[in-house]
């Protein structure tokens, strides 16, 4: 069987019941009565156990069928649910986490057999009501087989009926084998129907099965203990079976006896048993290691077949019939432009170009959402990381999610964890104060981060919020001065915000020099500059001994947005729509110079002058206007005017990367392509502003 | 012979850049197009004339003669643009002309690397004879290598 067409989606449900295992532990943990949750963990491992087993990944379902153990005995009141046996929980989540790496990686799920965790297991189930005091890995202790024991009873009552040994009877006057094979399957077995389900493909193979025992239903549905027993009328000589059957998985035992053919009688039926094999019987006993270590073959073609796997989206149904939907009107309009005569009915042909449109516009829209994933995804991790950080720093968070379905492009989301983990990590490990502290202060003893994602607009905001002690703005400046990044003099005048705003300088954030500035600044120029290749915008409010916020401000999608087409020069550039804040027209002699810098008065805010044509370089044209074109656009809390020549018109643009060959242009975000054909280069408004 | 470079015979695709011939493998070569509308692109060396739009890809392209250090030229009906891929990179040269597909055997290439210190030499691997022709056989993986603040 060929199971590497079924890797894909292993993967992806794998990915998903780990994310939802993640989930229900850490509610286990906090409510750890919850029967309902404790039913949902058994269902996850027993379904990953499933999957696993079936995909031919033996390590991986051993170690989800120990879990299971213990959460059987959880389940029956057996066992109390503790912190020490939580960990042991999340220790295989990890395990298990790292097996689907592997495989997404390699095909395979690697020699890594965390026997240490699977000990863990065995001795909670072993100690059972002692459970609170796991040791974990005890070299002495030996791992009990999960399932019960039983003798094997191989061939024991079997018999052969009338009909059946009629059959048998004609097969032999024809120069067939009767065989009677009985096969004992591994203890250690996982899925015994399916394997039963691979013995009887292989004996199918090569031969009529007419009798079996237990019967087939019964197998099938793992009403069966680790052995049964077929009769198969055959062409093949019974070494041919007995070469088959042992080169199959987790088959400890196969017995292959020859029927003869003998007069029916009216009489009891026979049991075979009593009768002398003619030929001894083949017993051949796998080695235990061997199992172990022997790959199945779906797992090898896999392994074989397709080392990696390409990223994959799943996409809602609805969606996917929506795009359906569209492409079916698009090819009928297409068809309705063919039978348009232009000349003759230029109305039809028009209205059929404006539907035309429409629809191309719904396609843009529902492409797009396709692409869209919730935020979710990229939450789903926090909860178990601010766990395991305040745990190992003493402290004790509360972390509040909201808005976690918000939706954002899967670039984006690929993007944003890490800049996330950076904002919480410090967060927990700078914002919030230590319990004594707290305690000192008269605040909670539990800290609150709150994890905010919600839409604005065309931005998806994502809100980091603590109430710890905030960031001291005095010592910022002090250092900045220390560090000679500013004056003296100019540091009194900045605001509070120009002085938060050196946090996010790369200086700031070599580890040793941050532990006297209480930590903030570890990382977030990584933080800065991550969100602004996306697009985005960090924006910081503190306050003092109340606790601070970061605001993260992602485009909804890095793929198409509005912008504003200008003229510089003879150069069409764009400039995003959603940086511009307003445009206007002005005489020359409104702009003032203040220290070489021109600027001008805008409702009694000065705002900077950048002149596009000097910034880009654009080949000078001596003409004289009397009226500037000026483009408002805002970054953060900062303005600034750029002069351009002319504006074009508001446009959907699709942006495009210029290139490994072109990056690092500072002042160019991109390119898009025009109606035109032609390429039009984005203007980069935060490097300019 | 160790100044021999292949042991088969291989194709370069000959264009011209004023006067002389130059040589390009033709498994590197994408496609040849004729000259379009590029857009300048600032901030980069002089020798980037700037990108064009090959069916929705954003292409750089890249003047030869500027690179080269040679006169500038018009125009013409005959001015190309061959986009070349290296390591997953796109790139289009501008060119004069392309005149033909070339078939040399490892006889007809010399490698000329050593014999001058010119640092231009470097984007040459070879030379190609055939007949009385010299065609120049560059070496575009180091043709591409620069910084945008050159």
């Amino acid at each position: 069987m060929d199971m590497s067409q079924y890797l894909e989606i292993f993967i992806e449900e794998t990915k998903e019941h780990l994310q939802g295992l993640n989930q229900s532990l850490l509610q286990l943990e906090t409510n750890p009565e919850d029967a309902s949750m404790l039913n949902e963990i058994f269902r996850v491992a027993h379904t990953l156990k499933g999957m696993s087993g079936t995909m031919g990944f033996s390590k991986m379902a051993k170690l989800t069928h120990d879990m299971e153990n213990v959460l059987h005995a959880l389940r029956n009141n057996e066992l109390k649910v503790c912190t020490k046996l939580v960990d042991v929980l999340f220790k295989c989540l990890d395990a298990l986490e790292n097996y689907l790496d592997s495989i997404v990686n390699t095909g395979t799920e690697g020699n890594n057999e965390y026997t240490e965790i699977i000990q863990a297991l065995n001795n909670i189930i072993n100690k059972k009501h002692e459970a609170e005091e796991v040791p974990v890995a005890k070299p002495s202790a030996k791992p009990v087989p999960a399932v019960a024991e039983k003798e094997v009873h191989p061939t024991s009552d079997f018999s052969v009926n009338q009909y059946e040994q009629n059959v048998i009877n004609k097969a032999k006057e024809v120069g067939m084998n009767a065989l009677q094979i009985t096969v004992v399957l591994n203890k250690g077995c996982l899925l015994k129907s399916a394997r039963a389900f691979i013995i009887f493909q292989t004996l199918e193979r090569y031969a009529e099965i007419i009798k079996s025992e237990p019967k087939v239903q019964d197998i099938e549905d793992e009403r069966f203990d680790y052995e049964f027993t077929v009769v198969v009328i055959s062409k093949e000589s019974l070494d041919l079976f007995a070469k088959e059957l042992n080169s199959i998985a987790e088959v400890d035992k196969v017995i292959i006896k020859p029927l003869e053919s003998r007069a029916v009688e009216n009489e009891a039926p026979v049991n075979v048993q009593q009768e002398k094999p003619v030929q001894a019987a083949v017993v051949t006993q796998h080695e235990e290691s061997k199992t172990e270590t022997e790959e199945t073959p779906s797992a090898k073609a896999a392994s074989t077949q397709k080392p990696k796997t390409g990223k994959t989206v799943r996409v809602d149904i609805d969606r996917l019939d929506v795009l359906m939907n569209l492409v079916g009107e698009l090819i009928i309009t297409k068809t309705r432009l063919e039978g348009t005569d232009i000349i003759s009915n230029p109305q039809e042909y028009n209205e059929t170009v404006e539907y035309l449109e429409r629809i191309t516009t719904s396609l843009n829209d529902a492409v797009m959402k396709v692409r869209m994933v919730p935020v979710e995804t990229v939450f789903n991790r926090f909860p178990r990381m601010i766990r395991d950080i305040s745990r190992d720093l003493g402290k004790e968070i509360i972390l509040k999610m909201s808005g976690e379905e918000t939706e954002l492009d899967r670039t984006v989301i690929d993007e944003i964890g890490d800049p996330l983990i950076h904002l919480l990590r410090n967060s927990v490990d700078h914002g919030i104060e230590s319990l004594e502290k707290r305690r000192e202060l008269g605040k909670p003893e539990a800290g609150h981060i709150n994890l905010r994602a919600y839409q604005s607009g065309n931005n998806v905001i994502i809100e980091v919020e603590d109430d710890g002690q905030g960031i001291n703005t005095e010592r910022v400046k002090k250092k900045a001065i220390e560090r000679g990044l500013i004056n003296k003099d100019v540091a009194n005048s900045l605001s509070q915000q120009d002085i938060i705003e050196f946090l996010f300088k790369p200086s700031f954030s070599t580890a040793d020099k941050i532990t006297d500035l209480s930590g903030r600044g570890v990382g977030l120029d990584v933080v800065k500059t991550k969100i602004e290749s996306l697009g985005g915008r960090v924006e910081v409010e503190t306050e003092l001994g109340k606790g601070s916020r970061f605001v993260i401000r992602l485009p909804l999608t890095l793929a198409i947005y509005q912008a504003l087409l200008v003229l510089v020069g003879k150069e069409k550039y764009a400039i995003p729509l959603s940086s511009i804040n307003q445009i206007i027209n002005i005489s020359p002699d409104e702009i003032k110079m203040v220290q070489k810098q021109e600027v001008i008065l805008l409702r009694n805010t000065v705002v900077p002058i950048v002149r596009l044509a000097n910034v880009l370089d654009v080949p000078r044209e001596d003409k004289v206007q009397k009226q500037l074109t000026i483009v408002i656009v805002r970054k953060g809390e900062k303005l600034s005017g750029f002069m351009v020549d002319s504006v074009i018109g508001q446009q959907e643009i699709v942006i495009k990367s210029l290139g490994k060959l072109l990056t690092g242009i500072k002042s160019i975000a991109g390119a898009t392509i025009l109606g035109d054909g032609n390429v039009a280069l984005i203007v980069d408004v935060n490097s300019l502003v | 012979m160790e100044n021999v470079i292949s042991s088969d015979i291989k194709q370069f695709i000959v264009f011209r850049l004023g006067n002389e011939e130059y040589g390009l493998d033709t498994l590197k070569i994408t496609t040849i197009v004729r000259m379009m509308t590029i857009t300048r692109v600032p901030k980069t060396p002089s020798f980037i004339k700037g990108v064009i739009n090959l069916r929705g890809d954003i292409i750089p392209v890249m003047d030869l003669r500027k690179r080269f250090n040679l006169s500038e030229s018009e125009e013409t009906e005959d001015t190309r643009i061959i986009i070349i891929k290296i390591d997953e990179i796109l790139i289009g040269v501008m060119v004069d002309a392309v005149v033909e597909v070339l078939h040399l055997t490892e006889e007809s290439i010399e490698n000329v690397t050593n014999f001058t210190n010119d640092l231009s030499m470097d984007y040459i691997f070879g030379v190609g004879k055939v007949d009385n022709r010299i065609v120049t056989l560059l070496n575009f993986e180091k043709l591409i290598k620069f910084s945008n603040n050159e």
